[in-house]
């Protein structure tokens, strides 16, 4: 009986499993077969249309590497600066820790809370308007407490040897932490980084409440730019009642993803090259 | 500039960079009680949070969040009833029945699960599940707040699973084995001692769940209509409080008036809410992390 009991609630908690896997495998199907004939160079290479058959991403594709790549400018130096102070300086300070406490609260902040902070801050007050810098800025506040977050653990990997070494050689400790502890501990850095813009590519709410348009028939052209992004376009097509707009938010969803597992991947292939030279 | 001299320098920069996180919640905290302040004073408080109809954007105004805060409520509640059991359920057969390897495979899976953009989950919500629950359910309204909280739980369930799972894994093995050599088997050990060991840690998962069923957006923004009203069938469109910040987004109300307020005062709402459950969560997941060091 115990036995049986036993058996039954594997089965249960596997099938919780199961059922996860099983949606995300019929969601991608899904989108593929709803998407993937409308894919093409054209839809790759035209920009948006009232005509259905005839619009394409490539304005949202640049709108939305223009953001991500700025975003990255932003969140880099700040986050890897702030993980640096917790993590070889403050570690011990009171102020310190109420930092680090403020960091994990704000990792769970809705993101439409930041377009708020992003429409109040930037566009209005700051006077950046509906700029590529405006939703990079926003999206960068958004990232920072993960790339903080990434930044610490990969500080921690850095063996206390090194920084030791360094001293024992004269070296000051800014010195310690530029020379060796940041060259040995960036790929972790870079991962965390490439992580956390492939989150933010993908963010929408924040960028539709700093009121990134739904039209932008042209793709950016400097950071004073107006813009508008992958999944700000895919919400503007699958909210149109036509089943043709369904289609594209579709393959446009394929194109999103697509760049979405490229990140990944290059996110992958810089921590495997840091875990085999680690080894060696 | 002596070496010393520049020491200093840098750990200042270095420590405004720290800072910059703070500011942002300053900011946060600023940018909407200014603006929820001004509405305030044209809307008394009291009214805001008492009033049962949400009529900002029609010539006869209403200003009662109820509605939004109902609909919010009734999403999340869908979505947790998916999220808690089969997250909690993944989590106690990854950390008790799976061998290793089915571990390293599932679990970048789950990620994936959860990486993917919330737009997407709301395309799927409304274009594969709502017609696909309509079959069974012939009265469901193609705005609902059924599929948009199904697909929500569907999302959620990895963050519930991987932070449940951490806590498990966190219980020492001398307490698993202490149960084993009583004679119980892994169902027993599972549910009388390692889950209620890792009790607070799973508490804060599940609370971390709810706080972000409540300040999900895109999916609920596509799926689930944009009708604020004061129901729990799940079955009619409803509005939740970030659908409405993105529907008053995508028009063009102007600054200073009072309808662009109301997204200030409904985001306020929306924070205070949020930061509370996170705060909440922190801070037994800090009471976890002590038990057993």
């Amino acid at each position: 009986m115990r036995k049986q009991a036993d058996l039954l609630f594997h089965a249960v908690s596997l099938a919780a499993l199961v059922i996860a896997l099983v949606a995300l495998a019929v969601l991608v199907f899904d989108i593929v077969a709803d998407g993937g004939s409308r894919l093409s160079w054209q839809f790759l290479t035209n920009i948006a249309s009232r005509h259905p058959e005839e619009a394409g991403v490539y304005h949202a594709l640049m709108g939305s590497i223009w953001v991500i790549l700025l975003t990255g400018a932003l969140a880099l130096p700040i986050g890897v600066a702030a993980a640096v102070y917790l993590e070889e300086y403050g570690t011990r300070s009171r102020l310190a820790r109420f930092i680090e406490l403020n960091i994990a609260n704000l990792a769970a902040v809705p993101s439409i809370i930041y377009g708020l902070l992003g429409l109040g801050l930037f566009v209005r007050f700051l006077g950046m308007g509906q700029s590529v810098m405006a939703g990079a800025s926003t999206l960068a506040l958004l990232a920072l407490p993960v790339v903080i977050l990434s930044t610490r653990e990969a500080l921690r990997t850095v063996p206390s040897t090194i920084r030791e070494g360094s001293y024992a050689l004269g070296a000051t400790k800014w010195q310690t932490i530029w020379n060796q502890v940041l060259p040995m501990a960036l790929p972790g850095i870079l991962t965390g980084l490439i992580l956390s813009l492939s989150r933010a590519i993908g963010e929408t709410a924040p960028l539709i409440a700093i009121g990134a348009l739904t039209y932008i028939p042209f793709a950016p052209d400097g950071i004073w730019s107006k813009f508008t992004v992958l999944p700000i376009q895919i919400f503007n097509w699958v909210s149109r009642p036509q089943p043709e707009f369904k289609v594209n938010a579709a393959a446009g969803i394929l194109v999103l993803l697509v760049l979405l597992v490229s990140m990944n991947a290059v996110a992958i292939v810089v921590r495997d090259r840091f875990q085999r030279r680690g080894r060696a | 500039m002596s070496t010393r001299t520049l020491e200093w320098i840098v750990e200042r920069m270095l420590f405004l960079c720290a800072l910059l996180s703070v500011l942002t919640t300053a900011g946060i905290i600023g940018v909407l009680a200014l603006e929820t302040f001004e509405f305030l004073r044209e809307v008394p408080v009291w009214d805001f949070l008492t009033g049962t109809e949400w009529t900002p954007l029609f010539s006869n105004r209403q200003f009662g969040v109820l509605p939004l805060i109902v609909g919010t409520v009734l999403v999340s509640s869908i979505a947790m009833v998916v999220a808690l059991p089969m997250g909690l359920l993944a989590a106690v057969y990854l950390s008790e029945y799976a061998p290793d390897g089915v571990r390293r495979v599932v679990k970048p899976v789950l990620e994936i699960l959860a990486g993917v953009p919330t737009v997407v989950y709301g395309y799927f919500a409304l274009t594969f599940v709502t017609p696909l629950l309509q079959q069974v359910l012939p009265t469901l309204s193609g705005f609902n707040a059924l599929s948009p909280g199904l697909v929500m739980g569907l999302m959620i369930m990895p963050l519930v699973s991987s932070l449940s799972e951490d806590a498990m894994q966190a219980v020492p093995r001398g307490l698993r084995e202490g149960s084993y050599a009583l004679g119980a088997t892994r169902m027993q050990t599972a549910l009388k001692v390692v889950v209620p060991a890792a009790f607070s840690g799973i508490t804060a998962a599940f609370i971390l769940a709810v706080s972000r069923a409540i300040g999900e957006t895109m999916i609920v923004a596509i799926a689930a209509g944009q009708q604020p009203r004061l129901t729990g069938n799940p079955f009619v469109p409803i509005e939740t409080m970030t659908a409405y910040i993105v529907q008053v987004s995508l028009g063009d109300t102007p600054q200073g008036t009072i309808e662009y307020r109301t997204i200030f005062a409904v985001g306020m709402l929306l924070f205070l809410m949020t930061f509370g459950l996170n705060l909440i969560s922190t801070w037994l997941r800090e009471r976890f992390r002590e038990e057993y060091v």
